[in-house]
């Protein structure tokens, strides 16, 4: 590109994208961005200077080609642009919407270096989108049978990223759900008005209609072990069981009624659709005040949906300040427009009940930040005397997740770390068990979606080496 | 989908159904249990297998009518499905030859105490068994339970059958007279376990009871069937679902186990509503 095209593409602002009005979102589920125009993606599409070496392409886990699928578009070519993105991605559309790109792709873009970087993670919604909505998603040519079969165990992006790698290069697939629907995380966790189910649900379509078989209701560990699946005609078994038994805090109180995890509280509001309570039959207890530990994405989508089953007020607590908060930006500021409060630098130290065991207040503790601890971050430090309560009858706890148990329990030799999650070889995925893969939160203990499925990716890789060559 | 292949009627409320689920049935032990989810819109809901048949490819439970979906469930035909089922889920009952064991079925519970009967006399215990319930329209399983065991008692609160008063009169009567008990297992309504559970405590006797939390997923992911043991968080979905009698906070979980019930209430109005008064009645013996 000669550098006075260069100089024209970096005077084109960053394409805004238009979200429902916050006072009008927090009354609903539905999706809180709207999504880009075509006029506006081909105009965001036309910042990207189309770099040789392009960094974003290393900052992406499952290495997209980004300049590519851009360029494509801003050439209006959406559909093939789409195509584009699932030579390397089964999930655009899922990607677009929940990835940390200020993290990844967006932050090494350098267009960012003097400017806001390209809206990488838009455009590729948009391609997806675009794709998915004028009934264009074609199915790419499968190559003939290998003769080997795969079993994944969960459905959630690491599974769903390894079935579609897998069935492309002719192995066949079954994935092992132990819900009664795909999609793991992106269906209990991750709420409505931030990822659609009925995008997580034509993805996994995608995949189906590409051959991926998947089994719901299928807990493995109980229903059958690695071994039988082993000696019953599987050649290899990912392990992508994901996020393990909420963690707690281990203060007075943690059960009285209305003390929740999040996966519990979105579990119900997600999955089991509590939001639409008596037309489903899941109930959750929607309280008049609500507080939330934590200050991850989790502990953020736990404050959004609470704020949208219609409480008087919604606090996140969290121990540090919000420089710390591990949350997206995005989604804190998303959260504070709907009206979210925040108690920063502030612990709980106990949950008061009344005389029914029901949750009414919580105690807690102003925190000041001492010297960094092993993370780096700098370590909170309770104020003697600065206990102080807060008004709630539902507490939903953020904290983070243990490991699953029920596959260790009936696999002896996968080698565990000490908080149980499965030890692989970072390149490969392989665990200590021959022809046994693994990645995602059962490895890495609670991360993202991209993470998992760039783990999915590289296990695939390695299955297909493995399965090929028969070496491990 | 899974296909109702059996029903029948054992007491007043309480319905045996016979589900086909080759796989479950074929790995299922005594003490698992398994969520099902009935339609779109259903919970999720765990109910303990109560008997299992591998080569005919089917397992049983037992539903007594509480609330929305168990009255759904209760409605339910030979030939009807059920969406989901899972399992098996939860760890098996530690069976081995004890001795002697105690054991104790209160209401439906004896669906949960008649397996484990039967499995701790295959392992060459002396099974002595004690089930109760409010009255006698409402007893289940007392044949199969006879037949698994050595010594064999029923109660009934009103006296209409059997022994008039409580399963923990007659545990209470054999301690007193001198049996040598190694183990109780009991199983039934939450204060019934906690009532054997202190019988038992100042003798030293070992005492295992099998929680019914309220769940979610089943499968060790939300937490929601979280309990205290000895002092401990435990999640009875992947640590239970049985537990040292002696060790559990009955009363926190009877706590937790009403955290719905203005919901449930309300969610079994509706259906009343909507299936006509069929349902009211229902109730009305409920």
């Amino acid at each position: 590109m000669d550098p006075k095209e260069i100089k024209e593409r970096m005077k084109i602002p960053r394409q805004p994208m238009s979200e429902q009005d916050p006072a009008e979102r927090v009354k609903n589920f539905y999706e809180v961005p709207h999504g880009y125009t075509p006029e506006q993606a081909m105009e965001e599409a036309k910042r990207c200077i189309q770099c040789k070496k392009p960094i974003c392409v290393g900052g992406c886990p499952v290495n997209i080609d980004i300049p590519w699928f851009i360029r494509l578009i801003s050439e209006g070519k959406f559909v093939e642009a789409a195509r584009k993105l699932k030579e390397t991605n089964a999930l655009p559309a899922v990607c677009g919407r929940v990835c940390p790109q200020e993290d990844q792709c967006e932050k090494v873009c350098v267009i960012g270096k003097k400017a806001e970087p390209v809206s990488i993670g838009r455009l590729e919604r948009f391609a997806a989108d675009f794709e998915r909505e004028h009934g264009e998603v074609a199915i790419p040519d499968i190559p003939n049978w290998t003769g080997k079969k795969v079993a994944v165990i969960g459905g959630g992006p690491a599974g769903l990223t390894v079935a579609g790698d897998l069935v492309k290069k002719g192995h066949k697939v079954t994935v092992f759900e132990a819900l009664h629907m795909p999609g793991g995380v992106l269906v209990y966790g991750i709420p409505e008005f931030r990822l659609p189910k009925k995008i997580v649900a034509a993805e996994v379509d995608y995949l189906k209609r590409m051959g991926v078989e998947i089994e719901c209701n299928a807990v493995i560990g109980k229903l059958e072990t690695i071994d039988e699946l082993l000696s019953n005609g599987y050649d290899a078994v990912f392990i992508g069981t994901g996020a393990g038994l909420p963690y707690f805090m281990n203060i007075p109180g943690e059960n009285l009624v209305g003390v929740y995890s999040a996966n519990e509280y979105l579990t119900r509001v997600n999955l089991m659709k509590a939001y639409q309570f008596p037309q489903y039959d899941t109930p959750v207890i929607r309280g008049r005040r609500v507080v939330v530990v934590g200050g991850g994405n989790t502990a953020m989508d736990a404050a959004r949906t609470a704020l949208r089953l219609c409480p008087e007020e919604v606090t996140i607590v969290y121990r540090r300040s919000r420089e710390e908060m591990p949350a997206r930006i995005e989604e804190i500021h998303h959260g504070e427009e709907e009206g979210l409060k925040f108690q920063l630098l502030t612990n709980p130290v106990r949950f008061i009940g009344d005389d029914e065991g029901r949750l009414k207040a919580v105690e807690c503790i102003r925190m000041e930040l001492g010297e960094p601890d092993e993370s780096g971050r700098r370590r909170p430090v309770p104020v003697k005397g600065s206990e102080f309560t807060i008004d709630c009858d539902v507490a939903i706890i953020s904290i983070g997740n243990g490991a699953n148990p029920l596959i260790p329990q009936t696999t002896p030799e996968l080698r565990l770390n000490k908080w149980g999650n499965i030890i692989v070889d970072p390149d490969t995925g392989r665990t200590s068990k021959k022809g046994v893969f693994s990645g995602g939160d059962i490895v890495r203990g609670g991360a993202t979606v991209i993470l998992a499925m760039g783990d999915g990716r590289r296990a695939a890789n390695s299955i297909h080496e493995y399965l090929t060559t028969g070496e491990w | 989908m899974f296909e109702i292949t059996e029903k029948r009627e054992l007491a007043h409320l309480v319905k045996l159904l016979k589900i086909r689920a080759p796989r479950i049935a074929k790995k299922r032990k005594a003490g698992q249990f398994v969520v099902l989810r009935l339609n779109e819109h259903g919970e999720r809901i765990p109910l303990t297998i109560a008997d299992s048949d591998a080569e005919e490819g089917t397992i049983t439970i037992i539903v007594q009518e509480v609330g929305k979906t168990t009255a759904m469930l209760s409605s339910k035909r030979k030939g009807d499905t059920i969406l989901d089922v899972v399992g098996p889920l939860g760890k098996p009952t530690h069976i081995e030859n004890y001795g002697t064991a105690v054991c104790v079925g209160g209401g439906i519970g004896t669906a949960v105490t008649y397996p484990i009967g039967r499995a701790l006399k295959d392992a060459g215990c002396r099974v002595v068994s004690i089930i109760g319930s409010r009255t006698k329209d409402l007893l289940i399983l007392e044949e199969e339970m006879r037949s698994v065991s050595d010594e064999f008692f029923v109660t009934t609160d009103d006296g209409s059958y059997g022994h008039h008063g409580f399963v923990t009169n007659v545990l209470d009567a054999l301690i007193k007279e001198g049996m040598k008990i190694d183990i109780v297992l009991a199983v039934g309504p939450v204060p019934m376990m906690r009532a054997v559970s202190e019988v038992t405590r100042p003798h030293g006797i070992h005492t295992m009871v099998s929680l019914n939390p309220i769940m979610v997923d089943g499968t060790g992911m939300c937490g929601a069937c979280r309990v205290t043991i000895g002092g401990q968080t435990r999640f009875v979905c992947v640590d239970g679902p049985e537990f040292d009698g002696h060790e559990v906070d009955f009363d926190e979980l009877i706590r937790r186990n009403r955290s719905y019930l203005k919901e449930e209430r309300m969610a079994m109005e509706e259906f009343a509503y909507h299936e006509g008064p069929r349902c009211y009645e229902k109730r009305g013996g409920a």
